[in-house]
């Protein structure tokens, strides 16, 4: 037994003394959820940040992106990373509020993020303070094929009016006039926001995504009154297809509208569209007169409370927040800096698109599923698949999700 | 309904049934051969549209693909690293449990048999939170060997089952005459009854592996990065990644899918009498 | 030397216990504990970060009053009844494939082979075989009926989809207990039946049949559970969409407690309280059975 102790004493001393040699390169452990463009994008700015801070080595760990949402909340409360993707708004309130992330108003205070960063950072803020870093934000629209629009003979809508008009005339041409895939639920909510948005405008999202309206609200009904007039022209079996399905039939000409993020721009390259085909618009208006709000969700850095290198990962907060890192990123990714000071490609028709549209717009959303609290968000996203299948079950849906709202926000 | 031997029947007979039995077998096997082929296409079939026809050419590249790309390796080897020791694990602490209740009396005897009886039927989600909520207090979570450690113990529960039957199966005058000439117990374990139960070690060895091999549930709750995940978790992960590319996903499969096929083809012999050993006396 | 002749005196009263203390450690440790855990979890409020708040049985209220609750409790019902599809089918083609022809164990054992597979692997196959569009399936009922159908997007077709895909290895497993069973059944009292004039169906029911019924009653037995434990494939196959539609009690539970969605460790407990109370019938007649044929000897 003496003897074991002092063996281990023994190999603690030599890891001691050698502890100098390893600690030349600090390890900053950063788990993420990145696809494959943001992630070599990600890993770009990883390499620059090494250039310039060559005792520290950033080890990144991707998850799948749907994976990640669950494994979050395992390895925060488990095995905790120095680093940590995730999203702002309403979506960081429950790892906040139960302490799992960590405060990080002094990186900001001491970069002067609030002033670069300023069109965010009410989305970072619970609580009068930060708690966390946003890199990136992208705006929501409808991307469009211009092939199919001349297959079927038909020009951009100006309003809603010619919007629901026009899918007449794709559907005659055997075109699906708007396609989406619910398969992981998410895009069809991108629908409802904008409709409800542009029916009933963008305090009374915020309160119905914060659970002070009623779902059973005629307001509500309303705005599946919009959405059932173009149902029918939706491509059919949405919810078995994944969004990067729905992309496909896009890129094919089978569908002409899709409500998507910027995000989505790269599949649709991929898939050989090019700036001469791929249109992109701003959801039209549809009640006349509402200031026009925007989704702009938006994507975060955070360093989890269990972080074991918490210096390391603030500066490598800090450099992310940077002008010149936004700018390099953002123009990898294909989408819009947070920085105010970092420059967009104006080269890139969608992106100077997205900039306009935001710094014009009266709000930013930032999503469904980030604004609602996650089980609302659950059962809301459910219920926009069912309705786009079952338009006759509306009644139940509604129901339902109000049902949900009395528990969910007590 | 119950057919003569096939060598009583006409010759014609004979023959329909030497066909039957393929032409049935191939049928049977259909979505496993499709996806097979699958992982044979080439990508540019896929996007042609050329899903059921011949693959225009022999794609092993997916393959390649899979592994360089993905981290497919790390996640079969992971696998390795939990179900190894978890075939170790279970099958001796059932050689231990199963003698203990097939060769000694004592009042509680069934009580406890019948603890790991029932305790191996019962659902995984009634165990999940309080499991999941241990492994992350030992600091395990996220390892292969927190993942084993409860596989070890769940599994002990059919394997206690199957050995304790097992033993009672061997004759019991071996052990009479051997405590007569004042062996001492664990050599009568060692010596005596051990050798005579490698054909049930030998059957639960395969058995556990495949269960654990296949395992999916407790992948996900008890490890979440590419690091640990085993294949069952890491596959479903990539085929949320690998949308719409479905000779990526057949390759994955079937890659998934090979250590306990390969066992079974193998093993053939002690595997299906593990099965039926343990169900069928 | 005291300490020794005690040892030889006892042994055979201690030994069985050193024998089993690993194994029921580990065993109490992990799966006759957490049960109990799992109850007292269900009477709280619980995120699983934050602190626990004593509810009662307020989770069990909320469930009373959950849609997604009977939805899946249904289709669990639905799992239940056709799964035991598979002891019949599993039977005929062991009774099928009970001859002796060249390649004949060969055969066997690939039909065996779906059980071998991961349900993971399984899940995906037949997601592809009814892929909205392409899939093998969705191409026939086109040609079939001029419209295809896509299976796991449709709420009335997707939980029958997913247990088909279920009772593939089902199917495979039930039937090599069967072909073991079968290998015991006596022939000399097929003979004497056949001399009695048994034929056709009364020959399998009168003689075959009651042969057979430990294969029986482990058919019974795995397919129940398997049935009741049907996680992999919605999870693989669906995610318990569309709409919610093809969740069942187990994946629901797993939804509740550890997914994207919802961190409710409490309520989650009440639902796996509540299918560890549909498991407890089937499992208390196992064993009472087991018990009955343990004594009887």
């Amino acid at each position: 037994m003496v003897r074991f102790s002092k063996g281990a004493l023994a190999v603690v001393a030599t890891l001691m003394m050698s502890g100098s040699a390893f600690a030349e390169q600090r390890v900053l452990k950063y788990n993420a959820d990145f696809d494959a463009t943001p992630l070599a994008a990600m890993q770009a700015l990883i390499a620059d940040f090494e250039a310039a801070n060559p005792d520290i080595k950033v080890e990144l760990n991707n998850f799948d992106h749907e994976g990640y949402k669950t494994a979050i909340r395992n390895f925060l409360t488990a095995d905790s990373p120095d680093l940590a993707n995730w999203y702002a708004g309403n979506r960081m309130a429950p790892f906040v509020n139960a302490g799992q992330f960590m405060d990080v108003t002094d990186v900001w205070d001491a970069n002067n993020l609030g002033d670069a960063l300023g069109a965010t950072k009410a989305s970072m803020t619970i609580d009068g303070k930060q708690w966390g870093v946003p890199y990136t934000y992208y705006q929501w629209g409808i991307y469009y094929n211009k092939d199919a629009y001349k297959a079927a003979g038909v020009s951009e809508p100006k309003n809603w009016e010619e919007f629901v008009a026009n899918c007449e005339k794709f559907k005659a041409a055997g075109i699906d006039c708007l396609t989406t895939g619910t398969k992981a639920l998410w895009p069809g909510a991108g629908i409802f926001d904008y409709l409800d948005m542009r029916v009933n405008g963008y305090e009374f999202h915020m309160d119905l995504t914060a659970g002070k309206v009623a779902w059973t609200d005629d307001k509500v009904r309303n705005v599946f009154k919009e959405w059932a007039r173009i149902q029918p022209y939706i491509t059919a079996n949405a919810a078995a297809i994944d969004w990067q399905d729905a992309a496909a039939l896009l890129v094919q000409g089978k569908a002409a509208n899709y409500v998507m993020g910027n995000f989505a721009v790269a599949t649709f390259k991929q898939g050989g569209m090019t700036n001469d085909n791929l249109g992109f618009m701003v959801f039209p208006e549809i009640t006349a007169g509402l200031p026009r709000a925007e989704e702009a969700p938006t994507d975060t850095i955070h360093i989890p409370a269990g972080a074991k290198n918490v210096a390391d990962a603030k500066t490598f907060l800090a450099y992310v927040a940077s002008a010149e890192a936004q700018t390099k990123l953002n123009a990898a990714l294909g989408q819009l800096p947070t920085n105010k000071n970092a420059t967009v490609d104006s080269a890139d028709p969608y992106i100077s698109a997205g900039f306009a549209e935001l710094s014009s717009a009266y709000a930013l959303a930032q999503f469904f599923d980030r604004d609602a609290p996650a089980e609302m968000a659950k059962a809301g996203m459910e219920g926009f698949q069912e309705f786009m299948a079952k338009p006759e079950n509306l009644d139940a849906i509604l129901t339902r999700l109000e049902k949900v709202r009395g528990q969910v926000y007590k | 309904m119950f057919p003569r031997p096939i060598e009583q029947a006409s010759a014609t007979k004979q023959w329909l049934y030497t066909i039957a039995v393929p032409v049935a077998l191939f049928l049977w096997l259909l979505p496993l051969l499709g996806v097979a082929v699958t992982s044979f296409r080439p990508a540019s079939d896929l996007a042609a549209g050329n899903y059921f026809g011949m693959p225009t050419r022999f794609a092993y590249e997916n393959y390649l693909d899979v592994f360089n790309n993905t981290p497919m390796g790390k996640y079969i080897l992971n696998s390795f690293k939990v179900t190894v020791p978890t075939v170790i694990g279970a099958v001796a602490l059932s050689c231990m449990t199963g003698f203990a209740l097939a060769i000694y009396r004592f009042p509680s005897n069934l009580i406890i048999f019948f603890m790991f009886v029932a305790g191996n039927f019962v659902p995984f989600q009634i165990l999940m939170v309080p499991v999941r909520d241990l492994t992350v207090q030992l600091g395990m979570y996220n390892t292969w060997y927190g993942l084993a450690l409860f596989h070890i113990a769940f599994q002990s529960g059919f394997c206690t089952l199957f050995m304790r039957n097992f033993i009672k199966s061997l004759p019991f005058e071996l052990i009479e005459a051997a405590r007569v000439e004042g062996v001492a117990e664990w050599r009568i374990f060692w010596f005596i009854v051990l050798p005579l139960m490698r054909p049930a070690i030998a059957a639960l060895s395969v058995l556990v592996f495949t269960f654990i091999w296949n395992d999916f549930f407790w992948a996900t709750v008890l490890t979440s990065s590419p690091d640990t995940q085993p294949v069952t978790a890491g596959l479903s992960s990539l085929n949320g990644q690998w949308i719409a590319q479905w000779q990526l996903v057949s390759a994955g499969s079937i890659l998934a899918a090979m250590p306990p096929v390969l066992m079974f083809f193998a093993m053939q012999k002690h595997f299906i009498a593990g099965l039926t050993l343990g169900a069928v006396k | 030397m005291s300490a020794s002749s005690s040892w030889k005196a006892n042994q055979r009263r201690l030994a069985p216990w050193l024998f089993l203390t690993p194994g029921i450690v580990m065993f109490l440790i992990y799966v006759i504990v957490p049960i109990f855990q799992s109850m007292w979890i269900s009477f709280y409020d619980w995120d699983g970060l934050g602190a626990k708040t004593w509810i009662g049985l307020g989770n069990y209220i909320e469930l009373i009053d959950d849609d997604a609750f009977y939805t899946s409790f249904k289709n669990n019902i639905i799992w239940l009844v056709l799964y035991m599809f598979a002891v019949p089918a599993g039977l005929m083609i062991a009774i099928f494939l009970n001859q002796t022809i060249r390649g004949m164990r060969f055969y066997k054992s690939l039909f065996f082979f779906p059980f071998v597979i991961s349900q993971v692997v399984v899940g995906l196959m037949f997601s592809w075989f009814y892929a909205p569009n392409f899939g093998l399936l969705y191409k026939l009922i086109e040609m079939l009926t001029g419209q295809g159908v896509a299976i796991l997007a449709d709420d009335r077709f997707v939980t029958y989809g997913i247990i088909a895909a279920g009772l593939w290895p089902q199917i495979a497993y039930v039937m090599i207990l069967y072909l073991t069973g079968l290998n015991n059944v006596a022939p000399d009292q097929i003979e004497a039946a056949r001399l009695d004039g048994a034929k056709g169906w009364k020959m399998l029911w009168y003689v075959i049949i009651p042969q057979l019924r430990p294969a029986t009653f482990i058919a019974v037995v795995v397919t129940v559970i398997g049935a009741l434990r049907s996680f992999d494939l919605v999870s693989v196959m669906t995610d318990g969409g569309p709409y919610g539609s093809s969740r069942v009690l187990s994946f629901y539970m797993y939804e509740k407690a550890l997914s994207e969605y919802g961190f409710r460790m409490g309520y989650g407990a009440a639902i796996a309280v509540v299918l560890f109370a549909i498991m407890m019938v089937f499992i208390s007649g196992f064993i009472w059975k087991m018990w009955r044929d343990e004594t009887e000897r």
